[in-house]
């Protein structure tokens, strides 16, 4: 008893250790004032850097499932959430000098950015319906609180309220799938309900229906059309900071959340969660990027690029074969380097009191700061697909996956996509380069910003140019 | 004799009474609040119903979740919505599409 209660323990450390720190950090920003703030910064650094090496180093190196089969912790789960912690040390990063600027820069900003990481780890480690929606609510309520951080911004008020309203009812739509299917398979259990599955012979209405109230709660979270509404009025009303935020790690719990309540625990039911699947990806492939064309906000711009991205990432769990489901992982982190750094690069140039949140505030940025002009071509060219860099070998897996698997025409169509999307992903260039703007003033910077942001647009390079080790994580992943 | 069939009956009506209400209501922010608050006992009312004909108690422990859950969600709501009204003196959903495109 004793022993089990240890063992389970063990599995989620990096989820205790972190929900632990997070009530420590919480008293602690309390008693300091406010010139004394970089030390709240500091300890989040810190409980990060902890969470990473635990979630790093949890369970071994096998599949662990713990707290009778309700969280599983496998190759996954640790890669999953060491690129989630990751993720989140970037953003605050990077925020921190945004923050400041703008009088923003409290201790609300790290704690909800953490519980938010917390969500993100207990969703990739659920096992069970009950899990995973706990760690989704912790995720999503954290969200709402941080789209509407700035309390003074009507804009951020009013995506706030979309994003929760909307957002409540995806939770309830989810929800009412996984009642349908606890009720008629009599189980909470992932595992216990993917041994159900493959006990049936035909496929009951009762479980088509909670499939799909469940595919369009997930949809929802993913920001795939048609239930992506609420992903460009968020990026472009949320404080940059916090627009930075959910476009990061969050995709992260996303690709996790399809994978473990879809392709992990009912492969029995392929071809039925394949053509949704399927369905929802050529939509998001479609809208996204052809909207993204008529945008002149580039936050927003990047909300549809989010959704045409994720079109890609669904097409290949949709494939249903271990390599597309590898291939949709890969996929997700390098987007997470590519759009941290896009969001970064929009700080960067946001100046005190002014948002350069405008494709027009990209003119001549190759005249006012070279080296940032070619850090974010790099980005852009990654999010288009341009070899050598990490975007063009992601798509590429997802393409390989999607042909293996007989989808020839799916392939096809998603790379006319891609070149529709070069087009708004080109303009931004064609303004760095061939525009110019008369007294724009040089790029300041703090110098750890500077140095990260470089790093985060040399990898999306790097990993185009080396895919190997990222790949080799990638690989094994389903046990 | 009420059966599962009835319970699941009243379940799928309360919910769609609820997606309903919040897809035609473009009056009032408050009420669709209350709408996310009948759907999430839509599904209540399914996990009891269940837990009880299939005499697992887990649908009911789900339920004490979703009820905390609820809570918490319905506090992060009204919060919101104070924010909202702060800065543009109204809750009219027909008022909230400063952002198009």
């Amino acid at each position: 008893m004793m022993n089990e209660l240890v063992s389970d323990l063990s599995a989620v450390r990096a989820e205790a250790f972190l929900a632990a720190g997070i009530c420590v950090l919480l008293l602690f920003d309390l008693f300091i004032r406010d010139r004394h703030r970089d030390l709240t910064y500091a300890l989040a650094m810190l409980l990060l850097a902890g969470t990473g090496w635990l979630a790093a180093t949890a369970g071994g190196d096998g599949r662990v499932l713990a707290f009778g089969g309700s969280v599983v912790v496998d190759p996954l789960a640790r890669v999953l959430k060491v690129a989630a912690a990751l993720a989140m040390a970037v953003v605050f990063l990077y925020s921190r000098p945004w923050l400041r600027e703008r009088q923003l820069f409290r201790g609300e900003y790290y704690v909800l950015g953490l519980f938010a990481l917390l969500g993100i780890l207990v969703i990739i480690s659920g096992h069970s319906f009950l899990v995973i929606y706990l760690g989704l609510e912790m995720l999503s309520l954290a969200l709402y609180a941080l789209v509407v951080y700035d309390r003074d911004s009507p804009i951020g008020a009013e995506s706030g309220m979309k994003y929760f309203v909307l957002g409540a009812i995806a939770s309830g739509t989810l929800l009412y799938g996984m009642s349908i299917v606890y009720g008629f398979s009599g189980t909470l259990n992932l595992g216990e309900l993917r041994e159900y599955a493959a006990g049936l012979d035909g496929v009951p209405v009762f479980l088509l229906v909670g499939l799909g109230f469940m595919l369009s709660g997930i949809a929802f979270k993913f920001g795939a059309v048609p239930f992506h509404m609420w992903v460009p009025d968020v990026y472009q009303g949320a404080p940059t900071s916090v627009s930075l935020l959910i476009a990061t790690a969050p995709k992260l719990a996303s690709i996790a959340l399809v994978i473990r309540l879809v392709a992990e625990a009912l492969p029995e039911l392929l071809v039925t969660w394949q053509v949704i699947l399927m369905t929802l990806a050529v939509l998001s492939l479609l809208i996204g990027n052809i909207v993204a064309i008529a945008q002149t906000n580039i936050k927003r711009m990047l909300a549809y690029s989010a959704i045409a991205h994720v079109g890609f990432i669904l097409l290949g769990v949709a494939t249903g074969t271990t390599a597309g489901v590898e291939a949709a992982v890969f996929y997700s982190i390098v987007y997470v380097v590519a759009a941290a750094g896009a969001f970064g690069i929009i700080m960067l140039l946001s100046s005190r009191g002014a948002e350069a949140d405008q494709l027009d505030d990209f003119r001549g940025l190759s005249q006012r700061s070279p080296w940032f002009a070619l850090m974010m071509l790099l980005l852009m060219a990654s999010m288009i697909g341009i070899p050598p860099l990490a975007g063009f070998y992601a798509k590429w897996i997802v393409l390989l996956a999607l042909v293996e698997a007989g989808a020839v025409w799916l392939a096809l169509f998603a790379v006319l996509m891609s070149v529709v999307g070069a087009f708004y992903y080109l303009r931004v260039i064609r303004l760095m380069y061939f525009d110019e703007l008369p007294g724009g003033a040089p790029v300041q910077a703090p110098g750890d910003f500077r140095l990260v942001l470089s790093i985060n647009a040399l990898l999306a390079l790097a990993l185009g140019l080396f895919p190997g080790p990222l790949m080799d994580l990638c690989t094994g992943l389903l046990g | 004799m009420i059966t599962l069939a009835h319970y699941l009956t009243l379940s799928a009506v309360l919910f769609a009474i609820s997606v309903a209400g919040i897809y035609l209501n473009r009056k009032n922010v408050i009420l669709l609040l209350m709408c996310i608050e009948l759907q999430l006992l839509a599904v209540n009312f399914n996990f009891i119903a269940f837990s009880r004909f299939l005499d697992d108690v887990a649908g009911q422990v789900f339920v004490f979740f979703i009820l905390t859950v609820a809570a918490a969600e319905a506090a992060i709501g009204l919060a919101i919505l104070v924010v909202l009204f702060r800065n543009r003196r109204s809750i009219n959903v027909d008022e909230l599409d400063s952002m198009k495109g």
